[in-house]
């Protein structure tokens, strides 16, 4: 399962070791390309197969257990959806129309799934920025304490704190965040992306702070960010300690190499040495655990989304998939996969781009 | 040098404990799971009352009487977080034993075949890397219908890869070393070589990342549960019952303990886990995961 913290970070010298000619690197990006482009029609593959697998129960569910059994209109009801084509010819014209930006229509909204999710990604990508940018600044931070001071008390709390916060159900972190920081302290408010009756600023990036900002709105950039604030913090929990455990691991691979040794034998002040020599090195492994980072945030915002009544993709993919939405389904699947294949890639080629030993492998 | 240590460690020492049962860590670890298997195996005679009673006032705050209060239909919710053990924990051991045996198996015969056969499987175990797990879990539970099983068994289907790529890895390194060699030059049939030789001696990081895993199994099979899509009411589950306190969230305790039991069983799996992935020589474990 992705979700394991299981990954461990790379071990280069065990890679060839070659220095890259000119277009060492180029060729190295177009053979991941292809790999990505290979993946994506694989995913559009998948979503279809999973889409055709649903109808089985839809007979059933749309037409009700006495239809059901009878054959006839049965085979009406698979006519009408054209559930009676070969399937390699299904999964053609379902190509065709993904190609052309067609995903279908949503049976739960009546809308376009396009439109919906294009209604519904920039409140997940708010939530899940806010949320990254915040885990990466205090985990990585925490994650290179952890390591310099290795095996000393504050290591050892930091260690069992991260393994805490990687076994707390986020869902379980909502709750009790709603009921301390909204119901009693009252310090957060509690649900949606903004008051109730409050108009969302006039949309240019689709994020509610942003927008708000462009709009010269402070008042409604403060309650945007106030209404942020409780379902980021809920969401960058498991990232954090994620995070703090690759930092740490990856900050101990470097701390014993002789460059660093001899930047502070030439007396260079211990935080240039942490910041310039020691965090430089270890950044293209901790650069690697952002495509796991990303599937995680996901994970919770599924679950965070439908405590905080986030109006966001999850609650999209949870909807669907409670009511066997398939066109909506199939839709947020094909493209969360392509987000997260794209992350992934993304981190590949940076990491070629930053140690040029792995574009061999 | 390290021969010579041990001879000379006094002889009072007669029993040899493995490095992993002296961190505390791990300690820990286990005696939090074993206290839960009790729990769940003894759950009739723990539980003061039965988890489907609804005789109480509902939503009394805990008392001595009601150790973690009632819900808001008056159950015990002591009791029920008691008999919610039965509902995850024996259902996510079998869930991570089958999807080890699926992932280990599909991975080793890419490793030991090689060739085209390891192209073909690697890339379909690709493939379903390419889907976050909430979301592929969340359309295979909902395609099989809504139930703890169904549930169960969407999870294998996101967990098996990961056994996969680590197994074929591990095959790959052990397939060339000399005693592989010499059982295929003996003549014994790659089936035979297979399961005698090569998948026993890759067994030991497969079960560390099983240790791990379990400890995900169970936060997704809850995620699941307090989505809907596992464990239906009336069902004590730990899942569904936190998705009960988030509706009556005034009443605190009515999730918070279900959550707590959740957090502490995963807690000890992670423990576990980490100190075992420490005592089973890591570096194998991150040149498979290189591979």
């Amino acid at each position: 399962m992705a979700t394991a913290p299981t990954a461990i970070s790379e071990a280069p010298e065990l890679r060839v070791r070659r220095f890259g000619r000119a277009h060492g690197l180029a060729r190295f990006v177009l053979r991941r390309l292809a790999a990505l482009v290979l993946l994506m029609i694989g995913i559009t593959a998948v979503a279809f197969i999973l889409t055709q697998l649903v109808p089985s129960n839809a007979v059933a569910t749309n037409l009700g257990e006495q239809a059901a059994g009878d054959p006839a209109a049965v085979a009406a009801f698979r006519h009408h959806y054209g559930l009676d084509k070969p399937f390699p010819t299904r999964y053609l014209l379902y190509l065709d129309h993904l190609v052309h930006g067609d995903l279908g229509q949503s049976s739960l909204t009546h809308e376009a799934v396009t439109h919906d999710l294009g209604q519904f990604i920039p409140a997940t990508a708010e939530l899940a920025l806010y949320s990254v940018l915040f885990a990466a600044l205090v985990g990585v931070t925490l994650g290179v304490i952890s390591a310099l001071r290795r095996n000393r008390p504050i290591d050892h709390a930091l260690r069992v704190t991260s393994l805490a916060g990687i076994s707390m159900p986020t869902f379980w972190i909502a709750l009790i965040a709603l009921y301390v920081g909204f119901y009693r302290l009252n310090w957060f408010p509690g649900a949606g992306r903004l008051d109730p009756g409050a108009l969302p600023p006039p949309s240019v990036t689709g994020f509610y702070t942003v927008d708000a900002l462009i709009d010269g709105n402070f008042a409604l950039f403060w309650q945007a960010l106030h209404h942020i604030v409780l379902p980021a913090l809920v969401l960058a929990a498991f990232s954090v300690s994620l995070l703090m455990r690759f930092t740490r691991s990856a900050v101990l691979e470097v701390v014993g190499n002789d460059y660093v040794r001899s930047a502070r034998a030439k007396g260079i002040p211990e935080n240039v040495v942490v910041r310039r020599y020691i965090l430089r090195g270890a950044l293209p492994s901790i650069v690697t655990v952002l495509g796991l980072v990303f599937a995680n945030v996901l994970t919770g915002a599924v679950l965070v989304e439908k405590i905080f009544s986030w109006p966001g993709v999850g609650q999209y993919a949870y909807e669907a998939a409670l009511n066997l939405d398939v066109p909506a389904i199939a839709g947020v699947s094909i493209f969360v996969a392509i987000v997260y294949v794209s992350i992934n890639f993304i981190v590949d080629v940076l990491y070629g781009v930053i140690d040029p030993r792995i574009r061999i492998t | 040098m390290t021969d010579l240590a041990v001879e000379t460690r006094p002889a009072r020492r007669r029993v040899h404990i493995p490095a992993a049962w002296r961190q505390p860590l791990a300690i820990t670890g286990v005696v939090i799971a074993i206290a839960w298997v009790l729990i769940a195996v003894f759950a009739p005679l723990i539980a003061p009352h039965g988890s489907l009673e609804q005789t109480f006032t509902p939503a009394q705050s805990p008392s001595w009487s009601h150790l973690f209060g009632t819900d808001e239909l008056g159950r015990d919710v002591f009791s029920r977080v008691i008999f919610g053990s039965r509902a995850s924990l024996p259902i996510a051991l079998l869930l991570v034993a089958l999807a080890m045996t699926i992932g280990s198996v599909v991975g080793a015969v890419a490793g030991y075949f090689r060739g085209l056969v390891d192209g073909t499987l690697m890339r379909l175990t690709d493939l379903f890397f390419a889907f976050p797990p909430i979301i592929l879990a969340m359309v295979v539970a909902a395609v099989l219908g809504r139930g703890l099983f169904n549930a169960a068994l969407a999870i294998v289907v996101v967990a098996w890869p990961s056994y996969a790529r680590v197994s074929r890895g591990l095959v790959l390194s052990v397939g060339q070393s000399e005693y592989v060699q010499s059982a295929r030059l003996l003549g014994s049939s790659s089936r035979r070589t297979l399961f005698r030789d090569v998948l026993p001696n890759v067994a030991g990081p497969i079960f560390v990342l099983a240790t791990l895993d379990l400890a995900n199994a169970i936060l997704l099979l809850a995620g699941l549960s307090f989505l809907g899509l596992g464990a239906q009411p009336p069902q004590a589950e730990w899942g569904s019952m936190v998705a009960d306190g988030t509706q009556y969230f005034q009443w605190w305790w009515i999730g918070t303990f279900p959550g707590l039991a959740i957090f502490t069983v995963v807690l000890a799996f992670n423990f576990l886990g980490d100190s075992l992935r420490d005592v089973f020589d890591p570096q194998t474990a991150r040149r498979v995961e290189e591979s």
